[in-house]
């Protein structure tokens, strides 16, 4: 039974060290009681506490991290079913299948492209997070000697030993123990086995059966093994087993706080055609899944499926914003039109995909207005006359054109009487109240 | 700890709605469960993909997409046929661009021929959408109802500031009609209302809250559709249970990823698979926030999605 902040309270210090974190324990039991933390980030909690939260404070869905340094990834710790109600926590890890007997270059190869997935969108680091090894050789001295070479041509990922053999999987872990890699999978056959290679070796264990009943089964037996930190897989493959077993997993979790499923989520979405991998990988990004497993990772599906995990798991209450500064676009020199919105990304992606479409040179000044849109940040006072000219002064924009005009949003036109008197010796131009208005309003200008 | 598959039941129902005539017709909606979730409700009807034409060449459409249709696109009528017959769509939408003030202006009456010609050369439904330009398109849609009577198509898109009018025409010519606003559930749902109080049937409506491109504020858009559909289904609410449009190809096929060149932009690999990849993401993603009916542009990542679906029904 999941107990309230105030009980949780009851049963702390009430020292105020604000060693978890938190600036006091009632702080950290309102944080517990939510699920966003762990006990245990408490150092001084006594037994008796410890004893009487157990289970009830423990997260619906627990998390942990896969792999290790800089770059492991968190995963689980999911507190909603709908991105509208709370951000998604933990963006789920993607990971890339190979399998051992594929050739040493190759599988080199791909360990490498791995390593070097990592591009920049929107201000934030997106790579492929981990290897996935599978053990189709039958020959485990062959198996061990391939994740050692992905393990090292891919030094920061985190490593999925794939593989149903317990004694290949158990030198493999030994042969990487520092990388900590995910076993997969326990199935009613090899659980006990698997359930003592993951406990002696601190590692986490991905637990596989036909559907969420029997996996309940499965992950109860071998939490009762002593292994705590567990990866769903339900067998699910077609797109409507991802969407349909996901879903009954976390709404048991969260909604009937059913431990046996209390845990992330991996789906393998292997496909020939890599594009339709793609969309069949997002049903799986969208639907709940914490880790998936491609077949191939190509720049171009990297982009759009890294581009897909950012958008879902962004913070519905905190708009996405972009940096202040003066964007050029295409080829801008001295004499490009300057036009100046606001640091919203969705306002800054539309502006500047018009402007790009207009296919006319233009800077673009951003303005920091903690990420508004343009009418909402004027109606906050924000996106004033006399903070528009603040920035366009400091921006030191004015010694970079050959003009003294700034296009204003139409939206809001009502400032430019004030602008100009604000800025001195500038002509204030009021553009387009929508941005697809845009290239019509430049390429007539520029005509 | 015994196991117990946590189904939900809801009140609500997403209504269920048919356009185009004979054989060809196709039906969306009438589920009373959230996307696809067949172990606890009924999903009578498998969402739609419209293949997207216009009235006059794609020259602002990036060449990826603009390539295939190069042989075709020149006419409308050969356009339709081609996607009917080659592409085997299952229902078509003719967007009237050239009846843009910027992109032509071509009268009322050009458009209306354009329809009638087409109509006369296809067999699948179709769906007629204006050029988005408020004033222009209660005219042009206006017109086009009427020449499309008897045909059970679909036009659009009805918006705040024109609805009036082209509530009408589709009344008067019996045909279904989008109302589309922009990514706010409130406002998706007072333009049902307005539009429902005018006497049109909300049986005939499909609600468009504004669809977007994957990495352009795709997350609005899909959490504005789990709303709607959580209020339509959760709270019975019932301006809220009009099947969900989700037009993709117009928002995907002008994004910097659809169109910069592996050259221009080496860390995004080719321009090819990426642009086909986008539009297939960004359908699947809409698919999965409770759109009923999609308008695509690409062959390619039209078969993705109708390949996905297969899967997920």
């Amino acid at each position: 039974m999941a107990l309230t902040g105030v009980q949780i309270f009851k049963l702390l210090p009430k020292t105020n060290c604000k060693k978890c974190g938190f600036p006091t324990c009632l702080a950290f039991a309102m944080k517990l009681a939510q699920g966003g933390v762990e006990l245990s980030a408490c150092p001084d909690v006594s037994e008796e506490a410890k004893q009487s939260l157990g289970e009830a404070s423990a997260p619906p869905i627990r998390a942990f991290t896969l792999g290790t340094g800089e770059k492991a990834v968190k995963i689980g710790g999911e507190t909603v079913l709908f991105r509208h109600e709370k951000k998604f926590v933990n963006p789920c890890a993607l990971a890339v299948n190979i399998k051992d007997d594929l050739g040493e270059e190759e599988i080199a190869d791909i360990a490498t492209e791995v390593a070097n997935s990592e591009i920049d969108r929107v201000g934030q680091k997106l790579r492929v997070d981990a290897i996935s090894i599978e053990y189709a050789s039958n020959d485990s001295a062959k198996y061990e000697a391939v994740v050692k070479l992905a393990a090292e041509k891919a030094p920061e990922a985190a490593i999925i030993l794939n593989c149903k053999d317990a004694a290949a999987a158990e030198a493999a872990v030994k042969a990487i123990a520092g990388r900590k890699p995910l076993i997969y999978c326990a199935t009613g056959e090899n659980a006990e086995a698997m359930a003592n290679i993951a406990k002696a070796n601190s590692v986490p264990l991905a637990a596989c059966a036909d559907g969420p009943e029997a996996l309940s089964a499965l992950t109860e037996k071998i939490k009762g093994l002593g292994v705590e930190d567990i990866v769903l897989d339900s067998g699910a493959k077609t797109a409507g087993e991802i969407i349909q077993h996901n879903t009954q997993i976390r709404r048991s979790a969260l909604k009937k706080n059913f431990k046996p499923l209390g845990y992330p989520i991996i789906n393998f979405v292997l496909r020939d055609d890599p594009v339709y991998e793609a969309s069949i990988a997002s049903v799986a990004i969208a639907k709940y899944s914490s880790i998936v497993v491609l077949s191939s990772i190509e720049k171009w599906k990297n982009v759009a499926l890294f581009t897909l995990r950012q958008n879902l798991y962004t913070d519905p209450q905190v708009p996405m914003q972009v940096e202040q500064k003066v964007y050029d676009i295409g080829e801008a020199t001295a004499d490009s039109p300057l036009m100046i919105t606001t640091n919203f990304s969705l306002t800054y992606f539309i502006v500047s995909g018009e402007i790009e479409n207009s296919k006319v040179p233009s800077r673009l000044a951003v303005m920091d207005c903690e990420g508004l849109s343009v009418l909402t940040a004027w109606a906050a006072g924000k996106f004033t006359a006399s903070k528009i000219a603040q920035f366009i002064k400091e921006s030191g924009i004015e010694s970079q054109v050959s003009h003294k005009e700034l296009i204003l949003p139409g939206q809001v036109a009502i400032l430019s009487g004030s602008l100009e008197d604000k800025l001195e010796g500038w002509k204030v131009t009021v553009g387009p109240r929508e941005a697809n208005a845009i290239p019509t309003f430049l390429k007539g200008r520029a005509a | 700890m015994p196991y117990v598959v946590p189904k939900e039941s809801f009140n609500g129902k997403v209504l269920s709605l048919d356009f185009g005539k004979g054989d060809k017709a196709v039906s969306i909606g009438g589920e009373n469960t959230l996307p696809f979730l067949s172990f606890e409700g009924e999903v009578p009807n498998r969402p739609v993909i419209a293949c997207e034409i216009q009235d006059c060449p794609p020259d602002d459409w990036p060449d990826t997409v603009r390539n295939v249709y190069k042989d075709v696109s020149g006419d409308p009528v050969t356009w339709a046929r081609y996607c009917q017959d080659e592409l085997k769509a299952k229902a078509i939408a003719l967007r009237l661009v050239s009846t843009h003030p910027d992109r032509g202006d071509s009268p009322a009456e050009d458009a209306a021929k354009t329809i009638k010609d087409v109509l006369a050369a296809i067999d699948v439904p179709l769906i007629i959408l204006g050029s988005n330009h408020m004033e222009k398109d209660a005219d042009v849609l206006v017109a086009a109802a009427g020449a499309a009577s008897g045909y059970n198509c679909i036009i659009g898109k009805a918006q705040e500031g024109n609805y009036k009018t082209i509530v009408a025409a589709a009344l008067a010519h019996n045909h279904k009609l989008i109302a589309m606003s922009e990514l706010d559930i409130n406002l998706a749902k007072q333009l049902n209302i307005l539009i429902t109080q005018m006497g049109f049937d909300k049986e005939k409506l499909i609600t468009d809250p504004m669809c977007s491109g994957l990495g352009y504020g795709l997350e609005y858009t899909y959490s504005v559709m789990e709303r709607i559909r959580l209020a339509g289904l959760a709270q019975n609410d019932p301006t809220m249970q009009p099947p969900i449009l989700g037009d993709v190809g117009m928002y995907v096929w002008k994004v910097k990823e659809t169109v910069a060149s592996e050259s221009d932009v080496p860390d995004w690999g080719s321009l090819e698979e990426r642009s086909i990849a986008w539009e297939t993401i960004t359908a699947t993603s809409m698919l999965l926030a409770g759109t009923n009916l999609l308008i695509m542009r690409h062959p390619a990542a039209i078969g993705n999605v109708e390949k996905t679906i297969d899967e997920l029904v």
